[in-house]
């Protein structure tokens, strides 16, 4: 059975409204695991970081991890949600070998925390509020990896290794309440949601939120209605969707094939689906012939997470200023258009910049110097702008060092570049390359009396009341004294000397 | 000399150890000897740490004779574990054949606490497989015989510990209650079995049958005995999350107190709903001179009623197994113990392992588990259990509220003969009828001997409330001490001397 043709994409959006939710999975960066103390760090050697609760064995019990309820609460919190005064963890019954007890400890219908929303800063600088159904603790799984066979799949696998490392790590489930009436935005809020997810996650500290290791893992949920007609789709649940790009093209992608089933006069069938990065598409996982009946019970190894109330709020005194806030706030201070917002913002130097400038530094000059020199290197070695050998107090010191005339631009800049090759910090540079303004001015008198000497028809000129025609002598004097002076002063002093 | 010292009480044994009257090291002898005689008929152990003992108890010695304190009332004396507690230098199984061979990396915290009170552990012991049973019929290694009468079970699942101290193999056990199989076997063999209040000792390391109902506790052949145990195991333990964090009651003192004799002033409930009908006639009449006697040492009866009680067994028998068909999911030839390599995925593996290491009562309770936990029936049985639950809790709080103890039979009938309950299963369940409403409400019980009914002993079952242990020890303590100068010794004196055996 061939699959029906994709739709175009306009076309969906003219015959369908898209439901839209969304399931992020944010590992905590807590030093120990959820239910036992064994380390977190990512890429140890396998099996090394378990001890008998982590690993299942007979007898073993769990212990819930204060700080991941304590981070749990915080992320509810600045999520706008109810904190739940009573919960219960629930066991989540399954077998699978990445799972050593064949349950998953996880709450089920007592979540820690419920009713929330974040605000969704679009690119046409448009709000969309996403409701926040839940976010609950849970205890990730090991990792599995399936040798032998063609996909890597374990199906056709010739044998597996298990690695338990990650088996017990905190996990946090954000789960959205649908999201509608998002039309051919829908692919933009996905992407725009876990971005602002992700830059709230980031800013309260919680998670390494980094999608390419897997600390931040997001499925989406897709179903499409007959446009307008408020009937409510068969949707597919999409895995694996791994980067924020991939967000975006999950559902774009799952839009323009379901709307195919529909026109085809086909069914859409509720399945789970993994995208496929090479291809931007996705594809139904292996069909299951039962229904998967979990089994949920009460977790009767642990006893009630009850928060007293006071120790909420002197959680939610710990909340960082939200990110959106915060940009308005910026925006304003920075005196910024919505669109040179929107650039810092995508160019992850809003924090840089702020920081450059709680170092001192103008806001212009700072925000000059990230999103145009610091953004070209970053550009040029493939890094992300914050990847740069160079703290916002370095960049800080490198205008300071220009404001006080130690520094032209041009020599700034190879100061920035001796900082970034890792010769050490500003002052270090400047020593070593001896790189400061030639501000010895009887030097600088000698070296334009020589340029005019050299050039007595272009110093006749200027004599005349031609001053443009000083910029042949500057450039003389600049490239005597090795780039390393004062262009304005040389200038004054070409008129002074000339006797203009 | 070697025989003498088996027949001593475990606070005999220890004062005469920690005066150096006799060594830690000949007295784990004595009964690493007895075990050798004896055991081969008894079957009482599955494991026997010959070594591990005598060096345990020598270092005992070594201390004593530096003149070190002891590290504990106990150090010196011996001790059965049952084998559902892990333990670094012998084998684990929980009786089953899915952990045959498995040697835990980790000590269970009541092992690890045995240990460091210089305790001497003898060996492990046999139980029904995972603590499902209440003959030790269900065992993996073989049925445990009863020393009254060998052609008898012990009762279960702990039959194995009862047995080791009714046959003198040691003064002392450990055991764990999930719905009795603490006290039915003590009951059954004329030992003291104590069932603590939930979270009085620490689960960690104690192989999980359900985790709502299953607590250690101590098993000796004399009140004050099981109370020093008591008060080694129990206590806070942050590795398990239920454990309380309170002072482990004073029981040592309340069981001194007990054999002053005198109860005046105690009133003591009697259970209308248990002990009458269902109950076999020489336990009733066992358990009606036990209330005389009561009455004699000055307590006052009380007749109380718990409506709820009758709805104990079925509620158990559908968290029970809904606990245990999570619990016993982990055991799947991944990680440990048993691995059948037959067929060519994961799951096929995992179910020919499943199907060949569980034995027919184990696989009988996860399946019903698995049903009660189902969606669709999740409410209607699981759900309602609970509630039954929270009316039993409601039933003793107001039957407490009337008496300061609870008693009723620990059984309704002595030990039965090996094979006659094995195919019906309703009739085994039968046995935990008044043992199971404590392990629901997670409250305190233990059984004492109250004379024996056809030559076999009959369990008194005294209850109390969460944390009342101490009440609970000094009525057992006053009951035993007046039973006892009745009979003119202690009913154990009278069981048979067993073949291989000089008692
Ligand atoms: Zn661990």
């Amino acid at each position: 059975m061939t699959a029906p043709a994709l739709v175009d994409f306009d076309e969906v959006v003219e015959r369908f409204d898209p439901m839209l939710g969304l399931e992020v999975h944010v590992e905590l960066n807590t030093n120990t695991k959820m239910f036992c103390g064994c380390p977190t760090t990512f890429g140890a050697e396998p099996n090394t970081q378990v001890c008998p609760t982590c690993l299942g064995l007979p007898g073993s019990l769990p212990v819930v991890n204060r700080t991941a309820v304590e981070s749990a609460i915080r992320i509810g919190l600045a999520l706008n949600c109810e904190i739940a005064p009573w919960g219960r963890f629930a066991r989540k019954n399954y077998f699978y070998p990445d799972m050593p007890k064949n349950f998953q400890t996880s709450q089920y219908d007592e979540p820690i925390a419920v009713n929330g929303y974040l605000d969704v800063l679009l690119d046409d600088g448009t709000t969309v509020r996403v409701e926040i159904e839940r976010a609950h603790m849970e205890e990730d799984t090991g990792k599995s990896l399936h040798v032998g066979g063609a996909t890597g799949r374990i199906h056709g696998a010739e044998y597996s290794l298990l690695d338990y490392n990650r088996a017990g790590v905190p996990l946090i489930e954000i789960v959205t309440k649908m999201i509608p009436g998002t039309r051919e935005r829908a692919p933009e809020v996905a992407r725009a949601y876990v971005t602002a997810l992700r830059d709230l996650l980031r800013a309260l500290g919680v998670s390494d939120v980094r999608m390419d290791q897997g600390s931040m893992r997001c499925d989406v949920n897709l179903s499409l209605s007959p446009r307008d007609s408020g009937i409510l789709g068969t949707r597919s649940e999409t895995k694996n969707v791994n980067s924020l790009r991939s967000v975006e093209r999950a559902v774009r992608y799952e839009m323009t094939r379901q709307a195919g089933v529909l026109l085809a006069g086909e069914p859409v069938v509720q399945e789970t689906r993994h995208f496929e990065e090479a291809g931007g598409s996705t594809r139904a996982g292996r069909r299951k012939e039962t229904a998967e009946d979990y089994r949920y019970f009460p977790e009767p190894d642990l006893v009630p997470i009850a928060p007293p109330a006071e120790w909420v709020e002197e959680l939610r005194g710990t909340l960082p200023e939200p990110p959106w806030e915060r940009r308005r706030r910026l925006q304003a201070e920075w005196s910024l258009t919505d669109e040179e917002l929107r650039d810092l913002v995508n160019a992850g130097a809003l924090d840089l910049i702020e920081a450059t400038v709680a170092a001192g530094a103008p806001a212009g000059e700072a925000r000059s110097w990230w999103v145009a020199y610091l953004a070209q290197q970053a550009n040029s070695r493939g890094v992300e702008l914050a990847g740069l050998e160079i703290t916002p107090a370095q960049v800080a010191r490198v205008i300071a060092l220009v404001a006080s005339g130690s520094l032209n631009n041009k020599l700034a800049r190879q100061v920035v570049d001796g900082v970034l090759a890792g010769e050490g910090s500003p002052d270090d540079v400047v020593a070593a390359r001896g790189l400061a303004v030639v501000s010895d001015e009887g030097a600088l008198v000698a070296a334009v009396d020589e340029a005019l000497a050299a050039q007595p028809d272009v110093a006749e000129k200027i004599r005349g009341g031609k001053v443009q025609a000083a910029g042949a002598i500057v450039g003389a004097v600049m490239k005597a004294t090795k780039g390393q002076a004062d262009a304005k002063r040389v200038r004054e002093l070409i008129i002074e000397r000339v006797g203009a | 000399m070697s025989a003498e010292l088996t027949r001593l009480t475990a606070a005999e044994l220890a004062e005469k150890i920690h005066t150096r009257e006799v060594s830690a090291v000949e007295v784990a002898q004595a009964h690493l000897d007895r075990v050798a005689a004896v055991d081969g008929e008894v079957h009482a152990f599955l494991h026997v740490a010959t070594d591990a003992a005598l060096a345990s108890a020598a270092m005992v010695d070594e201390g004593l004779a530096a003149g070190t304190a002891p590290a504990s009332p106990l150090a010196g004396v011996p001790l059965a574990l049952k084998d559902v507690f892990t333990t670094l230098d012998m084998p684990t199984t929980a009786g089953s054949k899915i952990l045959e061979g498995w040697r835990p990396p980790y000590d269970a915290t009541v092992t690890s606490r045995l240990r460091s009170a210089g305790i001497t552990i003898l060996g492990k012991t046999n139980m029904d497989e995972f603590a499902m049973g209440s003959s030790t019929e269900y065992s993996a290694y073989g049925v445990t015989r009863n020393p009254w009468d060998t052609s008898r079970v012990p009762g279960g699942s702990g039959g194995g510990s009862a047995a080791a101290l009714a046959s003198f193999q040691a003064p002392l056990a450990i055991g764990t209650d999930t719905g009795g199989s603490i006290r039915q076997p003590a009951a059954f063999t004329g030992t003291v079995g104590v069932k603590p209040t939930y979270g009085g000792v620490s689960r960690y390391g104690l192989i999980a049958c359900a985790s709502s109902l299953d607590q250690g506790g101590p098993c000796a052949r004399t009140v004050l005995d099981a109370a020093l145990l008591h008060e080694v195991i129990g206590g806070y333990d942050p590795l398990d999350s239920t454990s309380i964090d309170e002072r482990v009651p004073s029981v040592v003192e309340a069981a001194r107190l007990g054999t002053s004799g005198d109860l005046s002033g105690l009133r003591v409930g009697v259970v209308r709903e248990l002990g009458g009908e269902g109950y076999q006639a020489g336990v009733r009449a066992s358990y009606e001179e036990a209330l005389r006697q009561l009455e004699k040492l000055g307590a006052e009866l009380v007749e109380v009623s718990c409506p709820h009680f009758e709805y104990g067994l079925a509620a158990y028998y559908l968290i029970l197994p809904s606990e245990v068909s999570s619990n016993l999911a982990r055991f799947d030839a991944m990680r440990y113990g048993l691995r059948v390599d037959k067929g060519a995925s994961a799951e096929e593996v995992m179910a020919a392992t499943r199907e060949a290491g569980f034995g027919p009562e184990v696989k009988r309770r996860i399946m019903l588990g698995t049903y009660a936990l189902s969606s669709g029936y999740y409410d209607a049985y699981y759900g309602q259990a609970q509630k039954v639950r929270t009316l039993i809790s409601r039933d003793f709080a107001a039957a407490f509220g009337q008496a300061d103890v609870l008693v009723s039979p620990a059984t309704p009938t002595t030990a039965f003969p090996i094979g006659d309950k094995v195919d019906d299963p309703l009739a085994m369940y039968l046995n935990d009828l008044a043992t199971i409403p404590t392990n629901l409400a997670g409250t305190a019980a233990l059984s004492v001997p109250s004379g024996l009914a056809d030559g076999l002993p009959v369990g008194l079952q005294v209850m109390a409330p969460a944390l009342g242990e101490a009440v609970m020890y000094r009525v057992a303590a006053a009951y035993e001490a007046a039973r006892q100068a009745e009979d003119g010794g202690p009913l154990i004196n009278r069981v048979p001397s067993l073949p291989g055996g000089v008692a």
